[in-house]
């Protein structure tokens, strides 16, 4: 019994810097909309300073002073970021938001590891809280008490602020009606940076908490990221209360879930989670929203299919890349089969957050789960590679259908936190259940038969595959489905007023997408002969979405041209620093705050400028880009 | 001149909304600006606050140019703004939503302490910790218009105040607007109700399609049945 005690008051102690972080998402998010998904970093950043400041100044001052001095510099360097790139980008669509954010959160993996190197840090034991207090021959750390403690005074002043302070009052107010605000003659700027400031206080308060009971390290704010967005998807976003009650539930169930499952214990937060949202869509404590602000994909022109002549131009650009064999060596080949695969992949996110306006920041978990699924078929049922790149692919779709039935249930960053912590689950059962994934190891040799073994021979499968793929969404995306998928984005209501089953239409669109990405994940397996974890991770989910971005949210062929321009970039980049990350991350920023069309955007907007100021005809810019398809 | 707007015009995205208004108010005066539904009364309001981004034109609040100014500055300058959709905090109390438009005294202004907006509109005393959200049509368009004069503003843009209420609180609203009034606050009234507008104006404007279309005393106003019949009967 006391073991089940001890193990109780754990949870409740890691609930502490839970609820931190997740109650300063949720105040940022109330007030600016924006999920910052810089929440994690900003933890990590606290955690790092915290460590550096306790171990220079000695004594209880020096470390309690420490602890608070590391809390307020993150926050200041909040005010920055806010003030330097947020005002910029507050009237952007909810996605631009999120990209940029996490662009910074690459930026501060890599810094952080330039500043206090790889390694992790143990920090300094808390003075006074050093022992550990005995309960029925149960150790129980004193700091752990401590922090139980912490959470109920700091929901407690929390409340008091929102309550009793006219800023308490303005910012309630603000998180309902902005503009009534301004109109009432409040500075609404000042306000969100002042909200910025306090909600990343409590992020590296969290953090800077942390360091008596982990270990710092440089991987630790997408592990809080995204138990964070699990807590407030649970609580439901913009509740304090709410944030308290779903960090408690999420430590305990994962405090209690070792002892159930010991090897795939986030499974028990997901199955909650998922109950959570099917009874309550907008969480425990959350109201529901109105409808979602701006998505992307609303100020498009509208599309049109390609005429005959751009068709013959596509299919020039196909032939022409169907050639690379004869002019270029196994590397180019092979570099070649990569960016193929890529664009089966980018297309398949784009035809779900484009046409369907769903952005989904997961989508690495399908075409993980597509690699996976032929790792399984070709390595523990040894069947021919055919089959496996048919087969292979339906345990994406089988993902897809799964979480898509409860990621539609949501829009907007709703959506794009379930189906970033559907990924992240996804990862950590395929990174933790070692006996059938093999773990960090993986699967190793999954190498193609002899038909398909040479370069150029793969490289031909890839090719072929890709444009057999995105000639099929584009083609439904220009059928009745697709009109469907685009009225739903467009508009959810009015399309289920002229009888659209609009949830089944974008579950529909969810299930294409994850099949899609799976065939490309298939196709990876064999390009690479092995599968990885990081194969269903955040970062290549991430990936996808630039690619998207840097063609161009709003076109139809931005995929294309954004998953070639960026993946051959990317690969370059690698092999020349080892800041890929920080550039990354500084290229990320930049494409939101400056180039937010996209390439096929910009150049379509060129393109529109000269046939409005010359003849038809002259539009030659467009072209060459558009045949890419 | 209290307040001067010049060539406005308002575009929502590509719609084109507003085209060259312009009308002028006088210190102590009382506007109405008359139109039927979607006529351009709200947009106007709108765009002097700065709450419509795609605006031109030339806005001049006691002689200075606020056109380019955020909203904030121009509200805390002494402009306020009431809207027609009343917008009250629902989560917030009576007693917090006038927290929320709470601006310091000025020189050339009313000053309204709580007490006193209680005493202009009794109900909403009765109710000081009730959450915004639970009250009635009449009680919230009480409470937009304490809000916004919490700010002790110069001038007041009414949107539309005796919308949907019942004829009681009509006539508490035309008092609570007349006495303002006597207190020497300008005041512009858009309404679609003439007979309310005339209860209350000195003088109005007609606006039609996002046209000003007549500018004049309510006697003028009278003497043209032509125009009202035009532009202002259903």
């Amino acid at each position: 019994m006391a073991f089940y005690v001890v193990q109780f008051l754990t949870g409740l102690a890691s609930a502490a810097s839970l609820f931190l972080v997740a109650s300063g998402l949720s105040i940022i998010f109330g007030v600016t909309r924006i999920v910052n998904f810089a929440h994690g970093a900003f933890y990590m950043i606290g955690a790092y300073i915290a460590f550096t400041l306790t171990d220079r100044f000695a004594g209880a001052f020096g470390f309690w002073g420490g602890i608070v001095a590391a809390a307020l510099t993150v926050a200041l360097i909040g005010v920055l970021v806010e003030m330097v790139l947020l005002r910029r980008i507050y009237h952007a669509p909810e996605l631009f938001q999120l990209l940029a954010t996490f662009g910074l959160t690459l930026m501060v993996e890599d810094l952080v590891v330039l500043i206090w190197g790889p390694d992790d840090l143990l920090g300094r034991r808390a003075p006074g809280f050093k022992g550990a207090v005995d309960f029925f021959g149960q150790n129980i750390p004193s700091y752990d008490l401590f922090l139980i403690v912490l959470g109920p005074v700091v929901l407690g002043i929390l409340w008091l602020l929102f309550q009793r302070t006219r800023w308490g009052v303005l910012v309630r107010a603000a998180t309902q009606d902005r503009d009534m605000v301004s109109a009432l003659g409040v500075n609404q700027k000042w306000l969100f940076t002042s909200v910025f400031a306090v909600g990343v206080f409590l992020a590296a308060l969290g953090g800077a908490l942390q360091i008596p009971r982990d270990a710092v390290h440089h991987a630790m704010d997408l592990r809080i990221i995204v138990e964070v967005f699990v807590v407030v998807v649970i609580g439901g976003l913009g509740s304090i209360v709410g944030a308290f009650v779903a960090a408690v539930l999420v430590s305990e169930l994962n405090a209690f879930g070792i002892l159930i499952f010991p090897k795939i214990s986030i499974i028990l937060v997901f199955l909650v989670m998922a109950a959570v949202l099917i009874v309550r869509p907008w969480g425990l404590f959350g109201r529901p929203e109105a409808p979602a602000r701006k998505t992307p994909g609303l100020t498009v022109n509208p599309w049109r299919p390609l005429t005959s002549n751009e068709r013959l131009a596509a299919l020039a650009a196909l032939v022409v890349a169907a050639m690379l064999p004869l002019l270029a060596g196994n590397y180019a080949l092979t570099v070649g089969s990569e960016i193929a695969i890529f664009v089966i992949f980018a297309v398949s996110l784009h035809f779900l957050m484009s046409v369907g306006g769903l952005a989904s920041f997961g989508h690495a978990a399908y075409f993980g789960l597509g690699a996976y699924g032929v790792a399984f078929l070709a390595k523990m049922a040894g069947l021919p590679m055919i089959v496996c790149l048919l087969v292979g692919p339906l345990l994406g779709c089988l993902g897809a259908a799964v979480f898509g039935f409860f990621a539609v249930q949501l829009s907007g960053v709703y959506f794009a936190m379930l189906t970033l912590a559907f990924a992240q689950i996804v990862w950590s059962i395929a990174f933790q259940w070692v006996s059938v994934t093999g773990g960090d190891n993986g699967i190793l040799g999954i190498w193609p038969e002899k038909w398909a073994a040479s370069p150029s021979h793969f490289y031909w499968l890839a090719l072929g595959v890709a444009a057999i793929v995105t000639v099929a969404l584009r083609i439904a995306v220009f059928s009745p489905f697709g009109y469907a998928l685009r009225a739903t984005r467009d508009s959810a209501l009015r399309s289920e007023a002229i009888g659209i089953n609009a949830k089944r239409i974008q579950w529909t669109a969810f299930v294409i997408a994850g099949t899609t990405a799976g065939i490309g994940g298939a196709l990876f397996a064999y390009l690479k002969g092995s599968v990885f974890p990081d194969n269903l991770g955040i970062s290549l989910s991430v990936d996808a979405l630039v690619m998207v971005l840097l063609g161009g949210v709003e076109t139809v062929s931005g995929a294309v041209v954004g998953a070639i321009v960026y993946k051959a970039l990317n690969i370059w980049l690698v092999s020349q620093t080892d800041l890929s990350k920080l550039v990354l991350g500084g290229f990320i920023v930049l494409i939101v705050v400056v180039f937010p069309k996209g390439i096929v955007g910009m150049l379509e907007m060129l393109a529109q400028r000269r046939r409005n100021a010359s003849p038809p005809g002259s539009a030659l810019l467009a072209k060459p880009i558009e045949s890419a398809e | 001149m209290k307040l001067t707007v010049e060539g406005l015009n308002s575009h929502y995205g590509p719609a084109h909304i507003l085209f060259d208004i312009g009308f002028e108010v006088g210190e102590g005066e009382v506007v109405a600006l008359l139109g039927r539904n979607g006529a351009g009364k709200s947009t106007t309001f709108r765009s002097i606050v700065g709450l419509v981004a795609q605006r031109s034109g030339r806005i001049m609040f006691e002689g200075k140019d606020v056109t380019a100014r955020p909203t904030h500055e121009i509200v805390r300058g002494g402009l306020g703004y009431v809207p027609e959709e009343r917008r009250i905090f629902t989560d917030l109390t009576v007693e917090e939503n006038l927290a929320v438009g709470r601006q310091p005294k000025r020189a050339n202004a009313p000053y309204w302490t709580r007490e006193k907006l209680f005493a202009l509109f009794p109900n909403l005393s009765e109710m000081r910790n009730r959450p915004g959200g639970r009250m009635s049509g009449g009680e919230q368009q009480m409470l937009t218009i304490a809000r916004t004069l919490m700010g002790n503003p110069t001038l007041v843009l009414l949107d539309e105040p005796s919308e949907g209420l019942s004829p009681k609180i009509v006539e508490q609203m035309v008092d609570a607007i007349l006495t303002m009034k006597k207190e020497g606050v300008s005041i512009v009234v858009s309404e679609q109700n003439l007979h309310f507008a005339r209860l209350i104006s000195d003088r109005a404007y007609i606006i039609e399609r996002g046209r000003i279309c007549f500018g004049g005393t309510m006697a003028e106003l009278d003497a043209r049945p032509d125009i009202r019949d035009a532009h202002l009967s259903l």
